[in-house]
């Protein structure tokens, strides 16, 4: 139990002293990935949000056929503008996101009664101005209702007669499963943060010793290889859940400066999830770090190491692009497979969903059993003689 | 004292070590001559049971290796081939680190470290760290960690390997200073001058098996010259591999 201590106290002083070490566990894990992150979404919510409220320039060939027309798309916010020269070429190469096209036939066919034609000009592709598109046919479709009820009622009818069925949308989402979908990725870049926290000890404490050529003389210690493999597993732990817990504190702080609560959504992040996140994470980060080991063990040098884990760190990413993909319905099982478990008790406590405290417990012991078959496995390969020869 | 006894190991068809014995005993100097790649290292690996022989037995002070293998290294100080440092720490922490892997009390650690540190003369590059260390600072601190537990056995695999001639000369200054405190001294050679100055035994290893175990007197003996070095190469067969 001292060994472990002691190995464990040697690996973490060692480390610390790295500089390289120490700022992709305490920056570059818990930092980027937030950091990144909030950037992003904070840039396209701005945007969209920006484009609600701000008037819609809205540039227009042939105004004058309609100006009525005109007036009601003013009224509800639109900017006429002229329209340029080419508009179909302004369109291409996204000089407008649109333009309204009135044909001097509009006013004749307006006057008889007959479906008077407009057109909208485009780029399907450019997603980008789908928001003014849609806005803009809005605001037709809404001046040309208003038209047609004012010409039944002046018939004597009544305007029902035009809507037999009426859809009303009722969402069930609630505002913490939209912002929930947003963040889907979340889950995956607190694995990620962990993952990278503890790279560099799983690849220092045993490709690293064997390449400095201090893995035979430390073996030959009296000391159980296990006890050796165990401090340095967990120092290497450590690591990786500080990279985690500052990774969670990181979101905690970027989630205030979201904002989620103009689009209606609210995140739970508070300390009851970053408690049950670490708990349901405390054993993945022990599995991963044992994973990374084993993975380093079989490596000939610290290059070859790094090779091997960077590939390993593309296996967590699965299951979070299975659930972003294919929305399952959450069952029971999968809270006793290491990873998707995770995934799947982060989102859910994010977005304010219930999770039982079975199933914390479940994803806790199940993925303890699978960490301590990897660490068995570990244990294995460390036994092995050819491990500590360097040459 | 240590003793080996019809030492086997083989990797794949390769026989390394075939039929090695030989006791070394204690207030002796032994060494262990052989030319590169005569099972040296391999046979000192199975020594402080980094590998298990394939068969054969190693009892150091009557302890069976392959029985209680800790209780086995805690009587070997080793300073193996591969003598790598940690070299974001310091000398001392390098010393102290192994003082506790042997769950020496940090008294007796800073005891016996200070003592190591006057007698390898070494003072001046303790509180360094290990970095960029030249070859005779890196052997020096290698073997204060080694023998940082105060061993009865003392075995170094070609501890003057890379030295220059003032280190080297002061490591044989050491080795016979723990010979002089009744340690049992094993190391292992290819210069056939420094086994021949230092040693009270000599045992030669040539392709996995010993070709002579004697004292450098009867060796000259045994081989009918006056010329030790000529004495190593006739019980041999070639000088290939070794070193004068």
């Amino acid at each position: 139990m001292k060994s472990i201590l002691t190995v464990f106290l040697k690996e973490v002083r060692e480390n610390l002293r790295d500089r390289r070490t120490v700022l992709n566990t305490l920056l570059t894990g818990p930092l980027m990935a937030p950091l990144m992150f909030v950037l992003i979404i904070n840039a396209v919510i701005s945007r969209e949000l920006d484009k609600a409220e701000k008037p819609l320039p809205v540039p227009v060939i042939g105004a004058e056929h309609a100006p009525n027309l005109i007036e009601a798309l003013k009224q509800q916010g639109a900017q006429i503008k002229d329209a340029p020269a080419d508009p179909e070429r302004a369109v291409r190469e996204q000089d407008a996101d649109l333009v309204l096209k009135i044909p001097a036939s509009y006013a004749e066919a307006w006057r008889k009664g007959e479906p008077a034609q407009v057109e909208l000009i485009f780029d399907q592709s450019q997603r980008d101005a789908s928001g003014s598109v849609a806005r803009l046919r809005g605001m037709l479709e809404s001046y040309g209702q208003r038209t047609a009820t004012m010409r039944v009622v002046a018939r004597g009818l009544s305007p029902t007669l035009m809507k037999p069925v009426v859809v009303a949308s009722r969402d069930q989402s609630t505002a913490q499963a939209r912002g929930g979908m947003m963040f889907a990725m979340l889950p995956y870049f607190f694995i990620l943060g962990a993952f990278i926290g503890g790279m560099a000890l799983a690849i220092d404490t045993t490709a690293g010793e064997r390449e400095r050529q201090s893995l035979e003389p430390l073996f030959a210690n009296p000391v159980p290889r296990s006890q050796i493999l165990l401090g340095k597993l967990g120092a290497t732990t450590s690591f990786a859940f500080t990279t985690l817990v500052l990774s969670i504190l990181a979101f905690s702080v970027a989630a205030l400066f979201l904002p989620t609560g103009k689009l209606g959504m609210s995140l739970q992040i508070g300390p009851r999830f970053a408690l049950l996140t670490l708990i349901v994470m405390l054993p993945l980060v022990f599995l991963l770090a044992s994973l990374q080991t084993l993975a380093a063990a079989f490596a000939k040098s610290y290059r070859e190491a790094q090779t091997y884990l960077s590939l390993l760190m593309f296996v967590p990413i699965i299951p979070t692009l299975m659930m972003s993909l294919f929305p399952f319905k959450t069952q029971t099982w999968m809270y006793a497979v290491p990873l998707v478990g995770q995934q799947v008790t982060i989102t859910r406590l994010m977005r304010g969903d219930p999770v039982a405290m079975t199933e914390i417990a479940l994803c806790f012991v199940a993925t303890t059993a699978v960490a301590i078959l990897v660490y068995l496995v570990t244990a294995r390969v460390y036994r092995s003689e050819r491990l500590a020869i360097s040459a | 004292m240590i003793e080996l006894k019809d030492l086997h190991k083989a990797f794949g068809a390769v026989k390394a070590v075939d039929g090695v014995s030989f006791t070394a005993r204690d207030g002796e100097i032994t060494g262990l001559l052989g030319p590169n790649g005569a099972g040296k290292t391999t046979t000192l690996r199975m020594l402080y049971t980094l590998m298990k022989p394939d068969s054969g037995q190693v009892l150091v002070d009557g302890i069976d290796a392959a029985a209680d293998p800790a209780a086995v290294r805690r009587r070997l100080g080793v300073l193996p081939d591969a003598r790598g440092l940690y070299k974001r720490l310091t000398s001392r922490e390098n010393i102290d680190y192994f003082g506790r892997l042997h769950g020496m009390d940090e008294a007796a650690i800073a005891e016996r470290r200070e003592a190591l540190i006057k007698a390898l003369e070494m003072a001046d590059i303790a509180d360094r760290r290990t970095e960029g260390f030249s070859q005779g600072q890196r052997v020096k601190t290698a073997i204060a960690r080694a023998l940082i537990h105060d061993p009865k056995n003392c075995i170094l695999d070609e501890p003057t390997n890379g030295l220059d001639v003032m280190a080297t000369r002061a490591m044989r200054d050491f080795l016979r200073h723990l010979r002089d405190e009744g340690r049992c001294v094993l190391f292992s050679s290819h210069i056939m001058q420094e086994v021949g100055a230092l040693c009270d035994r000599i045992v030669v290893i040539a392709r996995g098996r010993v070709v002579a175990d004697a004292s450098p007197e009867a060796l000259r003996a045994q081989a009918g010259t006056h010329n030790l070095e000529d004495a190593f190469v006739k019980v041999i067969g070639s000088a290939e591999g070794l070193a004068a």
